[in-house]
Formats: structure tokens, sequence, C-alpha cells
């Protein structure tokens, strides 16, 4: 018969098998997370890299002479003259003088493509501004075309034999030359961040689609936090307790796990075919993104105002005030951090959407920068969609660049939630 | 109160869209993907050459186009609708129905499909044939008017002049209208070299469809989705494969691959506008008659896209891998346009 052990006896003899169960949980764990780290550096060194050279710009200084009269224009002309005038005839002039050398068609042609066609209007524009230019010769910077801006990023190899390479070796010729002497520069590229969609990637920017994020995101805020947090006190705080109630928690609930394709669909259907509201505008991007996020501020809406202790209500109800004022004197402040915070999670999910805006046409391309919530235009993560599309090479690292805009906004969106949360937090 | 402040804001940004029902003042493009790379840049260009507001276009595929094209007049149904095949008879019939009584139809050129592989691998020169018996998922038997499963795994098991690799294809999803155009084209061009099957064509046509635009799923196609570039990048990685897309990719990308010849004929401008290169389709777009004097710029418009400067063969869009139309073509849609010419078939 065995020897009886008493209690400690007992865990002492299992001690070891623990503490190695332990070990191994928590070197897993160590594992996860560290496999999601690397993930997520891998990520963002790839992302980071190869949307670095997107901001910075490649120039070719040019001294141009804006000859008025060939140009056919006169100090009174009218604005609609100064638009039809041709301007790239003084930047091609200023291109043949600075290389004499070419001379036959071909040639001249492929020298012109050494700067964007947005050159012109980077003359007109300048002209506009200040007409006293005419008949003047003016030394400006223009944008660089694309394959320029590769050469000198670095993006074509200059050491691949003429077959390979997309720049041939007269034109490489001419930009080494102009890069030695200087003429050609880079700059940190503003038009980035200033300018909307184009075609052509050195001209192309981001403002239009921040601001039609921007504008979309406010339509959504403005009606999807207001219905939701009444939503929220309504149930939690005056509801009575029954089947009508409980059903429509439940489908709240499943409100929010429903795709959000969905809601594009219900968006084109309703507010586009049967309001007809018009397609591509961040006022039904807005709306049909705030019935999306409608579930999630107010599921986070109301455990916030749950965790709010009772004693507070008791107390301001036994000093005689109603069940209004307890409410948004003293319940609402109190679960206040608790509901921004589900609110900024909740837009930052809206600021990544773009399925449901798939159906109400905001995947369009759109020069012009939005001015209110009634113009067409499109959101980032769709900025990004589109450029990745695009057949021209420059726009690989556009479309970089701009993922890293989105991902600065999310973070900037996320940190803010955090504050609002340390800041107002309390301890009950 | 925040919450009430939040909502008199809320209500003031929506009265300031409201105004939306007014009119539209700038014009608005639906329509194919493929049109969409030079309808934007002819848009682009406008906008920032002329005092109207730069237009709007949505790629939404050819047929989506149609659909909100044909929906009605008005302004809140598109102007323009771009298409990389020719408007369907029922696609007009639904368009007289629904009251948009005059279409304008303009051709600006071609676009053609190539098959391409990364530059330093082997040199590919194939026939429509080939690519038939390559992708198809049943391939003729021994005997006529019987079919059997593909059984080809290598290229040179099809014709030994090509290389003795694995066949690898990588192409577009069928939802994608460059499917469609492959499918058509270069299947179709190969499957109908076998009489008996041409035969078939009119007597069973659904037969005859089905046996020619299947594509084999055995893994020797690969859906690589609608994204170009991605199929390019991935013709890097793996030097075996063929990769399926437009030819402005091939242009714009001619350090990263090559294309293949397909009956003899190289993919480049002067091949595929002439019609020797056999896998390329023309490209339209449609108009509003009754929305061109509505809409500020509609004429403008139409102007600055059917110019010698835009889809003239050394025009801008050439720069982008359009194929021009050859000289009498372009006569022709010129004064088409300018006569904003009735669409009948």
């Amino acid at each position: 018969m065995n020897k009886p052990i008493n209690n400690t006896d007992q865990v002492k003899l299992s001690l070891k098998k623990r503490y190695f169960k332990e070990k191994v949980f928590k070197s897993a764990g160590l594992l996860a997370i560290g496999i999601a780290f690397m993930f997520l550096l891998v990520l963002l060194t790839d992302i980071i890299t190869k949307a670095m050279p997107a901001f910075s710009q490649t120039q070719v200084n040019l001294t141009v002479s804006i000859d008025a009269d060939e140009l056919g224009l006169k100090d009174d002309s009218s604005r609609e003259d100064f638009m039809a005038a041709d301007f790239r005839q003084p930047i091609r002039q200023a291109l043949r003088d600075r290389f004499p050398e070419a001379t036959k068609r071909k040639v001249k042609k492929e020298l012109y493509t050494l700067v964007s066609i947005g050159a012109e209007y980077q003359l007109r524009d300048a002209v506009l501004e200040n007409p006293a230019l005419l008949g003047q010769s003016v030394t400006m910077d223009f944008i660089a075309d694309d394959d320029v801006d590769a050469v000198i990023k670095g993006a074509i190899d200059r050491t691949l034999p003429e077959s390979d390479r997309r720049v041939k070796d007269q034109k490489l010729g001419w930009i080494l030359e102009m890069e030695a002497s200087g003429e050609v520069h880079k700059t940190f590229n503003w038009l980035f961040f200033s300018a909307g969609d184009s075609r052509e990637p050195e001209l192309a920017g981001i403002k239009g689609a921040i601001l039609g994020s921007l504008y979309t995101l406010l339509v959504t805020l403005a009606l999807s936090f207001p219905v939701a947090v009444a939503a929220a006190i309504y149930l939690e705080e005056f509801a009575p307790k029954n089947r009508f109630i409980d059903f429509i928690e439940i489908n709240i609930n499943n409100l929010a796990a429903v795709p959000s394709i969905v809601f594009g669909l219900l968006g084109l259907a309703v507010f586009i075919n049967f309001f007809s509201m018009p397609r591509s505008a961040p006022l039904v991007g807005g709306i049909v993104l705030s019935l999306m996020t409608l579930p999630t501020i107010i599921i986070a809406s109301r455990s916030a105002i749950k965790a709010v202790p009772p004693s507070l209500r008791e107390a301001a109800l036994g000093l005689g005030a109603s069940k209004m004022q307890t409410v948004f004197h003293h319940v609402l402040p109190a679960a206040l951090p608790g509901i921004l915070t589900g609110t900024i999670i909740g837009m930052a999910q809206a600021l990544g959407e773009t399925a449901p805006l798939l159906m109400i046409g905001m995947v369009a391309f759109i020069v012009d920068i939005p001015q209110s919530i009634g113009d067409p235009s499109t959101v980032l993560p769709i900025q990004v969609f589109l450029w990745a599309d695009a057949p021209e090479r420059g726009f690989l690292e556009k479309t970089s660049a701009a993922i890293l805009v989105l991902l600065v906004f999310l973070i900037a969106m996320n940190a803010v939630a955090i504050r609002l949360r340390k800041k107002f937090e309390k301890k009950w | 109160m925040k919450t009430l402040k939040l909502c008199t804001a809320a209500l003031a940004l929506l009265a300031s869209g409201s105004t939306f029902a007014a009119g539209r003042d700038y014009i608005s493009i639906v329509g194919s993907s493929t049109v969409y790379p030079f309808s934007t840049v002819v848009a682009e260009r406008f906008g920032k050459s002329t005092e109207f507001k730069t237009p709007k276009i949505e790629s939404t595929g050819t047929g989506g186009g149609m659909k909100l094209f044909c929906k009605g007049l008005g302004v809140d149904t598109p102007d323009v609708t771009n298409a990389s095949r020719r408007i369907k008879e029922s696609e007009l019939t639904m368009c007289h129905e629904n009251g948009v009584k005059e279409v304008v139809e303009v051709l600006i050129g071609f676009d053609g499909i190539v098959m391409a592989n990364d530059i330093n691998s082997h040199n590919f020169a194939l026939t429509r044939k080939d690519i038939f018996l390559a992708l198809a998922k049943e391939i003729p038997g021994e005997k006529e008017g019987e079919l059997k499963a593909n059984p080809y795994t290598m290229w040179n098991e099809i014709n030994p002049e090509l290389p003795a690799i694995k066949i690898e294809v990588l192409g577009p999803p069928p939802t994608s209208g460059t499917r469609d155009a492959f499918v058509e084209l270069a299947m179709e061009g190969g499957c109908k070299s076998f009489d008996w099957i041409k035969a078939m064509k009119k007597k069973d046509k659904s037969a005859y469809k089905s046996m020619c635009h299947t594509i084999r799923e055995d893994g020797a196609y690969i859906e690589a989705g609608e994204n170009d570039n991605l199929i390019i990048q991935k013709l890097q990685k793996n030097p075996n494969a063929l990769g399926i897309f437009g030819f402005s990719f091939l242009d714009q990308n001619a350090d990263l691959v090559k294309a293949a010849t397909v009956d003899a004929a190289t993919p480049e401008f002067e091949t595929i506008a002439s019609g020797e290169y056999p896998v390329s389709r023309p490209l339209y777009f449609y108009v509003k008659k009754a929305h061109v004097s509505q809409i500020p710029g509609m004429e403008a418009f139409l102007k600055e896209f059917t110019s010698k400067k835009a889809m003239g063969d050394e025009g801008y869009l050439t720069d982008k891998g359009l194929i021009p139309l050859d000289e009498d073509k372009y006569t022709e849609v010129a004064t088409g346009i300018k006569e904003l010419k009735n669409l009948e078939l």
C-alpha cells in the first residue's frame, strides 16, 4: 500500500508540469505577437520604401521667351483668349534652343517629351497671374515627364542595354546632360497634396480624394452620431423590457454583421434611384456609410452607458432630478469617453470602406477638387484602387504614397480615440 | 447641447448639398474599363484647356455602362457611355424604349490583346489554333464531331516548334471585357480552324459557343484578377508563364515583358490598325444627342475627342496605347460627329 502523501507534496509533484505548461503558453503567445509584428513590419517597410519617391518631383529648368504676337495675345486679351492660346510653342522653342541638334521631326517629338504635358498649363497659369510676363523671357521650373522622373529617381536602370530600356539612348543623353548641369533637379512634391487626380503620374495628386473622404466622413458623423447615441440612450435608459425591444436589439446586432456591399446596393436603390440624389457624391456616400456605422456606434454607446454605476443615477434621482435630467446631466457625460471611442472606431472603419461606394459611382475619374458634399468625388481607398490599376508605371509610387496617407489618417484617428479615452476616463 | 448642435450641423450640411437637383454643369461618362484610360486623358485635357469643368468618368464595364446610359434622359443619367464592343441591338432597343431616341456612335480606334511573357524568357510564335488547343476545356478528338478533355500540359505537345515548358497562362477572370474579347477573337478564331466546328456554327450555335468559348479549369489557365499590373509583376516572378492583357500595358512595360506573335504578326501599332494582328477589337463611345445642347461643354468635349490632336494617328491618345483609325475611317467619324448622325442598326 502506498504511503499517503499530504497536500504540499502533491502540489510539489505537479509543480514542474504546471510551470512547463505556463512556459509553453507564454512562448506561443509571444510567437503569435512576433509573427503579427513581423508581417506589419514587412508591409510597412514595403509601402514606405515604395512610397518615398512619390514625395519628390523632378523639375526641368528652362528659359522660355513668351512672345505675345506668336501666342496671339495682347495685354487686354480676355481670359478665354489666354485659355485658348497654344502655350506649348514657347516651351517647345525653349527645348529646341537648349538642344539645337534635334532637327529631325521624330527627334524633336522625342525632345518635347522631356517636360510633362502639364508644363503648358504651368506657363499659362503663370502668365495669367502676371500678364506683365508677356513679351518677356522667364526662367522657371517645369514639371518633368514621368519617364525623366523615373530616370532621375533610379526607377529606370541607366546601365541596361538600350533595347531593354524604356528611355532610349538619345533621351537619356539629354537627361544626363541636364542633370550634370543642374537644370534637372528634384524638389518636394507639393503638387501631390494640392492637385486632384490625373492620368499623368507626374501631375496626379491626392487632394481631391482627401477632401472627398473628409466630406463623406462629415456626413457620416453628422448623421450617425446623434441617431446612434439617441438610440443607445433610449434602449439603455428608457425602453421598457418587452419582446419588441428585444427584437430591435437583436436586429441592431445583426445589422453590424451585414456585409458592407449590401448597404451599397441599398444606397443605389433608395437614395440614387428613388430619391434621385446625385451619383458619385459624398452626400450619398456618407449616408450609406452612416447606415453601416450606426450599429457599431450604438453597440459601443450602450456598453459605455451600461458601465456608468447605478449609484450615480440613484443619487441624482434621489436629489429630485427628473429621469431626463439624470441622463443628460450625469450619465451621458460619464459615458462620453466610451461613446466617442466607439464613434471614432466606427469612423475609421468607414474611412477604409470601398465596397458600398463602388455601387454608388464613387469609383470614378475626377480631376476637379470637390467643393461641397454634392460635387462628384472619390475617397482615399478608392484612389488607391484606381491608381493601382493604371498602366503608367509612375502610378506605382503614387499608389503606395496614397496608402501611406490613408494609414496616417487612420493612425491619427485612433490616436485621438486613445487620447479622449485617457483624458475623460473615470475609475469608479 | 452637443448632440443638438451636431444635429443642426447635419441639417445644414444636407441643405448645402440639396442644390444638386437644379442641374449638372459637368459631363458624366460611364462604361468600359478598356476605353477608360483614353477617355480620362481627353477629359483631363479638356478640363485644363477650357473653362468647362472636367467630365466625371466612371469605369462600370461596357454592359453596366449601357444599362445606366439607356435608363432615360435627364441630368441624373450619363451623357456618354464607353464601349469595347459595338452596342447590341437589344441595348439600342432598350434605349429607344426609355426615351433615348437618338444615339450617336463614335468609333475611336482599336485595342489589341496580347499574350506576353518575361523579356528574358522564351520567344513564342503562336497561332490562334495553338492558343485554342492550349486553353480550351475540350478539344476535338481523333474523329470528326468528337470532343475530348484537353490533354496538353506542355507547349511543345501542341506544336513541336513551341518551347518545351509547361502551359501556364495568367489571364483576366470571366467578368472582364478583356477576357470576353480574348475568348471571342483568339480562342474562337482557333476553334474555327476545324472545319466541322465551323460548320456547326450554323446548326447549333450554343454548342458551338460552349465548345469555342470555354476555357480549361485544370490549372493551366490561372485567373489573375482584373489588375493588369499584377499580371505583369507575376510574369517577372515566373518566366515560364504567359500573361493576357491589353496592348497599352505592353506598350508601357516594353522593358519588362515581350509579346508572343499571333499568326506570325507582332502586336504593334501598325499591325493592329491594319488588322494583320488578329486579336484586336474596336473601341467606341455613344452619345445622347438630346444632351448635347443641355449639358455645358458637350459640344466642345466631342470636338476635342474627335480632333486630330487626340485620336489622329499622331494624337496624344496613341501615346497612351490607342491604335488609331486609318485616314478614311477617321474622316467618316469626324464628319459623323459634326452632323451628330443618329445610329441605326
